[in-house]
């Protein structure tokens, strides 16, 4: 018997063979058992012979292999739905423990330190449940249409997947997003202080299109849209919103919903607020008024300093936010950085958007990459060459209405801090001289 | 003129065909699902508006049945008296606080509409098992809950006629159009304000309140 060695694992012929001979079948000359016998052995002789010596990557002479690169890895099927590599255990939805009461009613964010695209992922979208996920069984869900209509509907699964559908990539954020810092500068995080905003690719049918077939009647001038989970959580909305862009959708980035949100059905509400895209879908009623639910009362109502209160303030108004750096991304020293960062608007398309190193006092403009959709999250960057000096970076959205990313100074001055939702304020990150980076409000 | 008008009118007539056949207008077109039954509309049709009540459903309850209904499974996590076990909210409380520092918006001190309670306690609560109250209890705890907040007399009885009268403290101090935008910033790009003007006003820096970002999730709570 030839001693374990590197050629041995790396030019051996008997296992290019066997690869061919599995793919051709087990009757083929060496079937799958040799094979398996075969990958055991160089696995063995690995574990006993310890690491080879060109799998150390530090020697760094070409070719250079580490172990994954003279072994065999596991085949197709091992992992039939797939998962992140295990090194990225850490990127996950958090929740914070001391901010609710229970579980069933709270919020996670979502990692947006960790993430690169304008599509959140399905398993890292935020969270918002008043009643915790329920877990609902497609083939007893219905979806009811009635109220001021010709003809109320009851619409299977089946049914509602039989209409044209349609897919269009959105975000959704709760408006409670940056809530924790309208006071001051409490989270220091980027999770936690912007991770309620994810976007996904969404398909599913047209509310119009369902409404048009239940025949709207002349007085309807309102929605009442209503969810299976144990808070039947329902909210109001204007028809006219209801015929222009919301969508009935069954599909989140080319997948069924995922549970919590929504399976296997719910609304989206391009550019309002989060909590109106109401999951596990069950029921529209249509109405000549609205019907000041308790979460249209109570909650998602802004508080302003007079002790009025403002009501059905739906809209996602433009906000940006720079992703890297951030107080969980530091910088590494003095050098050239890309600075990246979202931005989104409920008004439509992100025209512009400005980044500042001072605190506010210069603006460049950064890069915006395509694409660009209406009421998605937008990508943006700018080159930063970092000196190593105390640097105090922020980010401003302008969206294509003109509308221009207020301060929270701003804010403040029209809301006083008690107003809990749509803080679409401006994020300072301060940069210290080690690269470290917290979270901080400027007077 | 005449001539490109003869050509025109067909194309509009082919569009309009095209359209009803698409099934854009007319309802029912499609033709997939069920036309929902009066029965079984009525078995969904729970929710209650706030301003005028409509949708109440026949029943009455008065504040003592309320009080043992609510004891039984209110209390645990609002509170005998309503004022909220550990961070359960508060169901009393917080009148004249709403221009506060901390302001305590509650059923007594914010919401505007008392029909909007039992429409909120008949879908959402008991938490652990919402919707399975009867209609009488569900009126029972509003007219409890309401009289905690001193909003109804002791022998107060709800039902769909009296809940519509009840006048809520805070009714006439909401505003149901967005006056948004209210903030009028405009994108100045240099020397926009005086380097000695800028300064820190709140950091989070050693606050003590973020959960961690890696390994396992945080069970942090605050001191
Ligand atoms: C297991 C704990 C629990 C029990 C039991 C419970 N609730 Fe609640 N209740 C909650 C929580 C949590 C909320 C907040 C839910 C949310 O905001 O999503 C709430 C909210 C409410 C509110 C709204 C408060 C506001 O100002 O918006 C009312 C009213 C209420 N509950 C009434 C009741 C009544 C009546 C009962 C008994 C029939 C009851 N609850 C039983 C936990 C509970």
């Amino acid at each position: 018997m030839r001693p374990p060695g590197e050629e041995n694992v790396r030019h051996n012929p008997l296992r290019s063979k066997a690869i061919l001979s599995d793919l051709a079948g087990p009757d083929a000359p060496l079937g799958r058992r040799s094979f398996l016998t075969l990958g055991a052995a160089l696995t063995g002789s690995l574990a006993i012979g310890g690491k080879p010596a060109l799998a150390d990557p530090a020697q760094g002479s070409p070719p250079a292999d580490a172990p994954w690169s003279q072994s065999i890895g596991a085949g197709v099927v091992d992992r039939p739905y797939g998962r992140p590599a295990d090194t990225e255990a850490s990127v996950i939805r958090r929740n914070v423990p001391w901010l609710t009461a229970s579980m069933e009613s709270s919020v996670s964010f979502s990692p947006l330190q960790d993430l690169h695209g304008i599509i959140t992922p399905n398993g890292l979208f935020f969270e918002r449940h008043h009643a915790g996920r329920p877990d609902v069984d497609p083939a007893q869900h219905k979806l009811m249409i009635h109220g001021l209509v010709e003809r109320p509907l009851l619409l299977t699964m089946k049914d509602i997947l039989r209409f044209p559908s349609i897919s269009r990539i959105h975000f959704i954020e709760c408006p409670a997003n940056g809530g924790m810092n309208w006071r001051a500068a409490q989270m220091n995080s980027l999770q936690f202080s912007h991770g309620m905003v994810s976007c996904a690719e969404w398909t599913g049918v047209r509310l119009s299109t369902l409404l048009e077939e239940v025949g709207v009647k002349k007085e309807a001038k309102w929605a009442m849209v209503e969810g299976a989970d144990g808070a039947h959580m329902n909210r109001s909305l204007p028809l006219d919103k209801c015929l222009d862009d919301c969508l009935v959708v069954y599909a989140q980035n080319g997948e069924a919903l995922r549970p919590e949100q929504g399976y296997p059905l719910r609304l989206v509400v391009p550019g309002w607020e989060g909590n109106v895209n109401i999951k596990w879908l069950r029921r529209i009623k249509l109405g000549d008024k609205p019907w000041h639910s308790r979460e249209e009362t109570s909650k998602y109502t802004d508080l302003m300093p007079d002790g009025t209160s403002r009501g059905f303030t739906w809209l996602i108004d433009a906000k940006s936010v720079i992703t890297f750096p951030c107080p969980e991304k530091p910088l590494d020293g003095p050098g050239l950085y890309e600075i990246r960062g979202l931005a989104w608007t409920g008004n439509g398309k992100v025209k512009r958007v400005d980044v500042s190193m001072d605190g506010g006092i210069n603006w460049q403009t950064a890069r915006l990459h395509e694409p660009v959709l209406s009421k998605a999250l937008t990508r943006f960057s700018l080159p930063w060459r970092w000196d190593g000096r105390p640097a105090l970076v922020a980010s401003r959205v302008i969206d294509e209405t003109g509308y221009v990313q207020p301060t929270i100074v701003e804010l403040r001055k029209q809301r006083g801090s008690n107003s809990v939702y749509h803080n679409n304020s401006i994020q300072t990150w301060q940069v210290k001289p080690d690269g470290s980076v917290f979270n901080v409000q400027l007077a | 003129m005449y001539s490109s008008r003869k050509i025109y009118l067909p194309i509009v007539a082919i569009v309009l065909a095209g359209g009803s056949l698409a099934g854009a207008a007319e309802p029912g077109s499609f033709g997939y699902g069920r036309v929902a039954t009066p029965a079984q509309i009525a078995g969904w049709d729970i929710d209650v508006r706030g301003e005028d009540g409509a949708g109440l459903p026949p029943g009455k309850g008065t504040v003592d049945r309320g009080a043992d209904v609510y004891a039984e499974q209110c209390a645990a996590c609002h509170g005998t008296f309503g004022e909220g076990e550990g961070r359960f909210p508060k169901l009393v409380g917080g009148v004249g606080s709403l221009r506060d520092e901390r302001p305590e918006p509650t059923v007594g001190s914010y919401w505007p509409f008392a029909p909007t309670l039992w429409d909120y306690i008949n879908r959402a609560m008991p938490m652990p098992a919402p919707h399975t109250l009867s209609a009488d209890d569900v009126y029972a705890l509003t007219a409890y809950i309401l009289n905690l907040n001193d909003l109804v007399p002791q022998e107060f009885v709800a039902d769909r006629n009296s809940l519509p009268k009840v006048k809520m403290r805070n009714r006439d101090n909401f505003i149901w159009t967005d006056p948004r935008p209210d903030t009028m910033a405009k994108p100045c790009m240099n020397d926009c304000v005086n380097a000695a003007d800028v300064s820190i006003s709140s950091t989070a820096e050693g606050r003590n309140l973020t959960p961690r970002t890696t390994g396992p999730l945080d069970t942090m709570q605050p001191k």
